[in-house]
């Protein structure tokens, strides 16, 4: 940071629009605590997950209904998805357009819906072989866990189709340059926990 | 006349949800009592329309307080809402007492059933919908001022939170009308609140309004913090802020990490009581413990959300009317962090009894002693701020001396239950209860009203009663302890919390001091009112419009009561800490400023009241299984929340001259104010401007 100093953590605008970059300092940190809250949720739910792994009362487990190949693709969907939105703020940082940007933006958008449309098909699959969340403890916290994380990136992907009408309706303001930065930081949130859903549930259902 | 209306459009509400209908159809003492309770409610919310009405005020209240994201406006209006959620719960508190003392082996004046809700309504309101929103406006009100900011960093997220604690405590009240609420406790236990065991509406209710109340006190925590970290004036460093902004700050971070866990908790028995889940069911797998786990990892830091603010506001009272600066400041910041940080490592001591391990529970036992320590260090800091101090026994000072003395007691009996074998002997009876009124009373009650008769001046521009309020504060200590040390004796003794029929004669007398003392407590609440009226009316006679009347050392004293709504007509700059208090004695206060300028204020906005109107329908919807309306308001909510997202106009700019005409009208005022020493603060003499010896 030669400009300023940075205001916060993640991708600070100090060297390319200083009047936003001052107002973004309490904005973005802001945001940095609703996902430190948000985060507590997941870990909760990622105790009660592992709590309930043995809740099966006679029944399947998660681990024995989830595929592992089509989790393993999710995730590749959505990490390239992180990368598509990095570039879109890289983008918008260095004021590459709004053409740039918003193609980075329908990348990502395109992407967040296909993680979403393979994820819905995991579930249905696995309710067609009687894995309700309704079976057993066990099914519940599965179907708690990752469909919460299945939400957010829907609300991500809702948030990014307004900002697809605001980029061009407004230009890129100062609002809208401060919600990108939110946006982001909300996508790359959902990442890390994917990561950690991929990890503790479907990488460990694999060692059992 | 039974069976659902209409289940299509009103889901499962029956003729028989009505309270009226109940009564009338079977006229018992008891659903006369519930036919009551619900014609209060809908008289009183008619009356207050039609007053509203016939004053012609909808629009002065509309414009000027509901769509208003000032945070001094904000914080008002929790502290009202506290005020009557406050009404019902006191009410239902010595409902209950006068329930034990006629049921000694007789039926009493309540059904078990209508007992168990009054106890469920009276602790989730007094938790929910009377503290919270009591610190919430306090804190809302006084600390952006204290740290010379013109607002919270998020002003119209502080209007959505006060809505959605307003919409989650109108399902409180609605409860009473239709349907029933919660027979579970203020903590919702399962498997009784699962749908196996209450098939009723009442967790839902309780369920929905908890959830609403603890989304927007995560909201409000957030915002707390962005404030203090970000908003500080030139000047305000950490160490440099009153302690009420610390104990803010403490409060918030428990908000941010200690609310989450609530909201689990109650959404996943959601999903357990609507779409069938098994996470806290008796069978298919299900954990009752791992519900107890999550909802004390929210309950315990919850104490101290609530007990901190009350901290933070004796800290600035007793320093105040000492006229001396606060001893060991360092100390108190320390111990208020150490607070907030150990109150996440003590949860397990809500349920000793409940299975684990003889060390698991002596680790926790352990624990929970130790945050004796920096408590104890507090007490002592206050002690030392008299010592030798100007100390003036007005009303806010002397709710922090019986705090003082009532607080150690309630702390005492918080170390025995703290032994695990001990607790063995007493837990979930009367004694628990008597403890923790111990503990909230001193710890969160008094301290919200001391703090606001102390800083009732700023916001309105006069001084309440001294003589009403010394009378309201006699009976909360009188009462106070007539009604709660019963309590530990009975408990001792073995009486169960949360009993409709006693069969112990031996049980009496003490449920006879405990009565009495109840209808203390009730008069002391009404003194409360009556004190505003009687102030309200003789207001013109205690104007403090220069703003401090009691030589006050931070800076919120240092502007005029009211504060516009821009707050600091020039933002301040401070070189120490209690800045005010030095600038008086240096001579530099009031300096007039060089030049003003424009000031953006944010606007207006109906967010806010949407937000919560919807939410709340969304919540009754959810209760009565009127999916199309659940649905509608979901959508309503979210499309709200876009819309918003595109409105740019949100600021509007006060004006240089403007600013600089309201600020030399308060400084005419002011100087033509007389000065007066701390003795003639209480007195008409008073007009908000302290002399200051040299
Ligand atoms: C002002 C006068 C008050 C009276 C007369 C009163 C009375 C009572 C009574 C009789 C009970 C039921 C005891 C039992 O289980 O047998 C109770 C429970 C409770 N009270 Fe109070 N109380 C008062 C103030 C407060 C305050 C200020 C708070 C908190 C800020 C509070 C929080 C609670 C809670 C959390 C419960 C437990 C409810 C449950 O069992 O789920 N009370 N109170
Ligand atoms: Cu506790």
């Amino acid at each position: 940071m030669s400009a300023a100093e940075a205001k916060h953590a993640g991708i600070n605008l100090g060297d390319s629009d200083r009047e936003t970059h001052e107002k973004a300092g309490s904005e973005i940190f802001g945001f940095w605590i609703f996902l430190m809250s948000d985060a507590v949720i997941f870990a909760l739910l990622f105790a009660t997950y592992g709590v309930m792994l043995r809740g099966t009362a006679g029944g399947p487990s998660a681990a024995d209904e989830y595929r592992i190949l089509p989790a393993f693709i999710e995730t590749l969907i959505l990490l390239t998805s992180s990368f598509t939105f990095g570039m879109a703020s890289v983008a918008m940082k260095h004021g590459r357009g709004l053409r740039t940007v918003l193609a980075w933006m329908v990348i990502t958008l395109a992407l967040g819906l296909g993680f979403l449309a393979m994820e819905l098909r995991d579930f249905s699959t696995m309710i067609a072989d009687g894995a309700l969340p309704s079976r057993n403890g066990n099914l519940s916290s599965f179907f708690a866990l990752v469909p919460l994380h299945g939400l957010h990136v829907a609300a991500g992907c809702l948030w990014l189709a307004v900002m697809l009408v605001q980029v061009p309706c407004f230009g890129l303001d100062k609002r809208v340059k401060i919600n990108l930065l939110r946006l982001g930081l909300f996508w790359h949130f959902l990442d890390i926990v994917w990561i950690a859903i991929f990890s503790v549930v479907y990488l460990q259902g694999l060692i059992r | 006349m039974n069976g659902a209306i209409s289940p299509t459009i009103l889901g499962r509400l029956e003729w028989l949800s009505l309270p009226f209908v109940r009564a009338w159809q079977n006229p018992t003492p008891d659903e006369l009592i519930g036919a009551g309770a619900a014609t209060i409610v809908v008289v009183g919310m008619a009356g207050t329309i039609a007053l509203i009405t016939a004053l012609g005020k909808w629009r002065y209240l509309w414009r000027d307080w509901f769509t208003s994201v000032d945070h001094k406006k904000i914080g008002i209006m929790y502290v009202v809402l506290a005020f009557v959620m406050m009404s019902r719960a006191v009410v239902e508190g010595v409902l209950m007492r006068m329930q034990q003392a006629t049921a000694i082996n007789a039926p009493g004046i309540v059904e078990p059933d209508h007992f168990a809700q009054l106890f469920s309504t009276h602790g989730s309101i007094m938790i929910f919908f009377m503290a919270m929103p009591f610190l919430t406006g306090m804190i809302n009100y006084v600390m952006p001022l204290q740290i010379g900011s013109r607002d919270v960093a998020f002003p119209l997220l502080n209007s959505i939170s006060l809505w959605l604690t307003g919409g989650a405590a109108g399902l409180m009240m609605v409860s009473l009308v239709i349907g029933q609420f919660s027979t579970g406790g203020w903590s919702g236990y399962p498997p009784y609140t699962e749908l196996e065991f209450s098939p009723d509406v009442g967790p839902d209710y309780w369920i929905w309004a908890v959830t609403l109340g603890s989304i927007g006190s995560t909201l409000s925590g957030l915002n707390f913090a962005v404030t203090i970290y970000k908003m500080r004036c030139a000047g305000m460093t950490m160490m440099r802020m009153p302690l009420f902004c610390w104990t803010t700050l403490c409060t918030s971070i428990l908000m941010i990490f200690a609310m989450p866990p609530l909201t689990v908790a109650t959404a996943m028995l959601a999903l357990d009581r609507y779409l069938g889940f098994h996470f806290f069911t008796n069978d298919l797998g299900g954990n009752m413990m791992n519900y107890a786990n999550l909802f004390w990892l929210f309950g315990h830091p919850e104490v101290y959300i609530l007990i901190l603010p009350a901290f933070g506001v004796y800290s600035e009272v007793v320093s105040t009317f000492s006229s001396k600066e606060l001893y060991g400041y360092r100390s108190m910041v320390i111990a208020t962090m150490s607070i907030a940080v150990m109150s996440f490592t003590v949860w397990l001591h809500h349920f000793f009894t409940m299975g684990q391990s003889a060390s698991i529970n002596a680790a926790f036992g352990i624990a929970t002693m130790a945050i004796g320590v920096p408590t104890g260090v507090k007490i002592y800091d206050w002690i030392w701020t008299m010592f030798m101090g100007q100390v003036r026994f007005t009303v806010p000072m002397l709710y922090s001396l019986a705090f003082m003395m009532t607080f150690v007691l309630g702390g005492l009996t918080g170390i025995i239950l703290a032994f695990p074998p001990l607790d063995y002997l007493v837990h979930n009876t009367l004694f628990l209860v008597a403890h923790f009124h111990n503990m909230l009373i001193p710890g969160l009650l008094y301290g919200m009203l001391a703090g606001y008769h102390y800083w009732f001046p700023k916001a309105f521009g006069f001084r309440l009663n001294e003589k009403w309020g010394q009378l309201a504060f006699g009976c909360w200590v009188v009462g106070f302890y007539l009604a709660f040390m019963p309590l530990y004796v009975l408990g001792a003794a073995g009486m169960a919390r949360r009993t409709a029929e006693i069969f112990e004669p031996a049980f009496r007398p003490w449920l006879y001091v405990a009565g009495i003392g109840a209808l203390i407590l009730l008069a002391a609440l009404v003194a409360l009112f009556v004190q505003l009226w009687v102030s309200i009316r003789e207001r013109e006679a205690n104007r403090v419009d220069a703003g401090d009347p009691w030589d006050g050392r931070g800076l919120e004293w240092s502007i005029a009561g009211p504060p516009p709504e821009y707050n600091f007509a020039v933002l301040p700059t401070v070189s120490g800490g209690d800045p005010f208090y030095t600038s008086k004695r240096n001579g530099d206060a009031y300096l007039p400023p060089e030049r003003y300028e424009n000031i953006e204020v944010p606007k207006n906005s109906v967010v806010g009241p949407l937000l919560g109107v919807f939410s709340a329908a969304t919540g009754f919807a959810l209760v009565w299984h009127m999916w199309w309306l659940a649905i509608l308001g979901m959508l309503a909510i979210i499309i709200t929340v876009i819309a918003r997202s595109f409105i740019r106009d949100t600021h509007r700019i006060v004006s240089a001259t403007e600013v600089e005409r309201v600020d030399l009208a308060w400084r005419d005022k002011l100087f033509a104010s007389r000065s007066i020493s701390r003795e003639m603060e209480t007195t008409s003499a008073n007009q908000g401007f302290a002399e200051v010896a040299a």
